[in-house]
């Protein structure tokens, strides 16, 4: 031990340019940002005119902007938990071992392309000639097309489409983990095939559902990208906000208010889900 | 067990379908034989890859984006991977806090990491250029980078490593030859991941860059003016490649594991 010691000087310096780089490139950038955020645009005196701000500009647009996007990410969240659950138990339970990872992996890749792209081809889907509509004319539900994008509902949906895929993965890899025999002594006891499910299984998978929907409430809330392309300009979430103010009127200060805001939000999330997140289960 | 089997096909089927309907129009109507990318679909045709291919900007941008994401994922790779060798292997007094800190980056939006970089940039006084942005991919990057390589290192290359050590490698030369050889599947992967994620990331680039701009931003500015098959086309090439690399980790994690 003492002769590692000795000679670990270099392995004792290796973490630091690393270290280095996120607090000169990751904390202070932030620091600087919440320093900015206080103060006065075009003067930088001091100031709290911004977070006042954040509830009275444009007739408290900004505080419906932060709503929306609350709103927003929990229909999203409970929405993907709904979808997600039935698709992880039957890879889980339900698909033979070997061809697991192949359906996963599958299933994930669509989750490889951007967010751009992503968003751009569920515009083309959801667009007035597009399949959807096609489909719902077809079957005589509409009886002239309709443009389903530039809405929250298309938003939800591209959101929905990409969270899906991460709550099926934190899902599915804690259904794997809970032992076989718990489950078969459940039903050794008497327990039908739903208490076993009511009682065993659900209990035990919801740590991974819940990591999962704390992942997809603090991805979706901070993008920007789905709600620009899919949701249109007609109600605006409040990174979208933020965008505006950084390429409209180059307001820094009140931007970086709105910042703060908005990781305050997420920080709120993690308290409040702390207690219940056991990220090494997943 | 029969209505079971229907059940648990059909939701696959279903599942299948709603993850995989947005890829398959982007790719189908990029070879739209007419003006635009929805049904009908009007024949084959390769002319929107050829308005690609022939698109300077688009070609420039793509070029900037291999430019960038080889360098940021080179030096995300390097920095993950020597903090990730020097915790495992010393344990320096606050090895929690310094991987905690490392991993922070993570936690916040990229929105507000660019937000934080530009504000930053312009008080002093550094112009937005490529660099920029790929110092912004570095550090949303270089947590992944580090958790991956850290991942992996385990008790038996540090066996071999003492090995070497105790027949009088210097501590530099029992990682270079070493470590780093019996790490190499793991080192691609964290690179590759790095490259995927630069390759695709929009909102940094989007604010740190000004003329010279990554291939997101220039698929961004193209949307602006609605939808069509060029777009499609150019979205297929981006998606093929992020396709290509994932195959490339995936292969090296399996790659690594079996010699692991």
């Amino acid at each position: 031990m003492s002769i590692a010691r000795h000679q670990g000087g270099f392995k004792r310096w290796a973490p630091y340019p690393a270290l280095l780089w996120t607090t000169l490139l990751f904390a202070l950038p932030l620091a600087a940002m919440l320093a900015v955020s206080f103060t006065e645009r075009g003067t930088g005196a001091f100031t709290i005119d911004n977070y006042v701000g954040f509830f009275t500009r444009s007739d408290g647009a900004f505080a419906a902007a932060l709503v929306n996007s609350i709103e927003v990410t929990l229909i999203v969240t409970v929405v993907s938990i709904v979808l997600a659950y039935p698709i992880a138990y039957i890879l889980a339970y339900h698909i033979p071992a070997r061809w697991q990872r192949t359906l996963l992996v599958a299933l994930i890749l669509p989750f490889w392309t951007s967010y751009v792209i992503r968003s751009y081809s569920w515009l083309i889907v959801l667009s007035k000639n597009g399949i959807i509509n096609q489909l719902l004319l077809w079957l005589g539900l509409f009886t002239e097309p309709v443009e389903l994008g530039n809405s929250r509902a298309a938003t939800v949906l591209g959101f929905v489409h990409f969270f899906v895929l991460l709550l099926t993965l934190t899902t599915y890899a804690n259904l794997v983990q809970i032992k076989e025999s718990y489950r078969k002594a459940a039903a050794d006891l008497g327990a039908s095939g739903m208490q076993v499910f009511l009682y065993v299984t659900l209990p035990l998978s919801l740590p991974g559902v819940a990591v999962g929907a704390f992942l997809t409430f603090v991805l979706a809330i901070g993008d920007y990208i789905t709600p620009a392309i899919l949701g249109g300009s007609r109600e605006l979430l409040l990174p979208q906000a933020i965008m505006l103010q950084v390429t409209r009127t180059a307001d820094f200060p009140f931007a970086s208010a709105l910042s703060m805001i908005l990781m305050l939000v997420v920080t709120a999330a993690y308290l409040a889900f702390a207690k219940r997140l056991k990220m090494e289960r997943v | 067990m029969r209505p079971r089997h229907i059940l648990v096909g059909t939701t696959l089927l279903v599942a299948i379908i709603f993850i995989f309907l947005p890829v398959v129009m982007l790719v189908l109507y990029s070879f739209q034989d007419g003006l635009v990318p929805v049904p009908p679909f009007r024949g084959f045709s390769l002319r929107w890859y050829e308005k690609v291919l022939s698109n300077r900007k688009l070609l420039e941008a793509m070029g900037n984006s291999v430019i960038v994401g080889g360098l940021s994922s080179t030096a995300a790779t390097m920095l993950g991977f020597l903090a990730a060798y020097g915790l495992a292997r010393s344990r320096p007094r606050g090895s929690r806090a310094i991987q905690y800190a490392l991993m922070a980056p993570i936690t916040v939006s990229y929105l507000i990491i660019g937000m934080g970089l530009l504000i930053t940039f312009n008080g002093i006084g550094i112009e937005r250029s490529l660099i920029a942005v790929g110092i912004g991919h570095v550090v949303i990057n270089l947590p992944l980078c580090f958790a991956i390589t850290y991942s992996q290192l385990g008790e038996h290359q540090a066996n071999v490593e003492r090995a070497a050590q105790d027949l009088g490698a210097s501590d530099l030369q029992a990682l270079l030859l070493i470590t780093v050889p019996m790490l190499w599947p793991t080192l691609l992967a964290a690179y590759f991941i790095a490259f995927t994620l630069s390759w695709d990331e929009f909102v940094i680039a989007f604010l740190l860059s000004k003329f010279d701009v990554t291939l997101p931003v220039v698929i961004w500015n193209m949307l602006r003016s609605g939808l069509s098959p060029e777009l499609n086309a150019a979205g297929t090439l981006v998606f093929t490649t992020s396709i290509a690399l994932v195959i490339v980790v995936e292969l090296l994690l399996v790659r690594g594991r079996r010699r692991g």
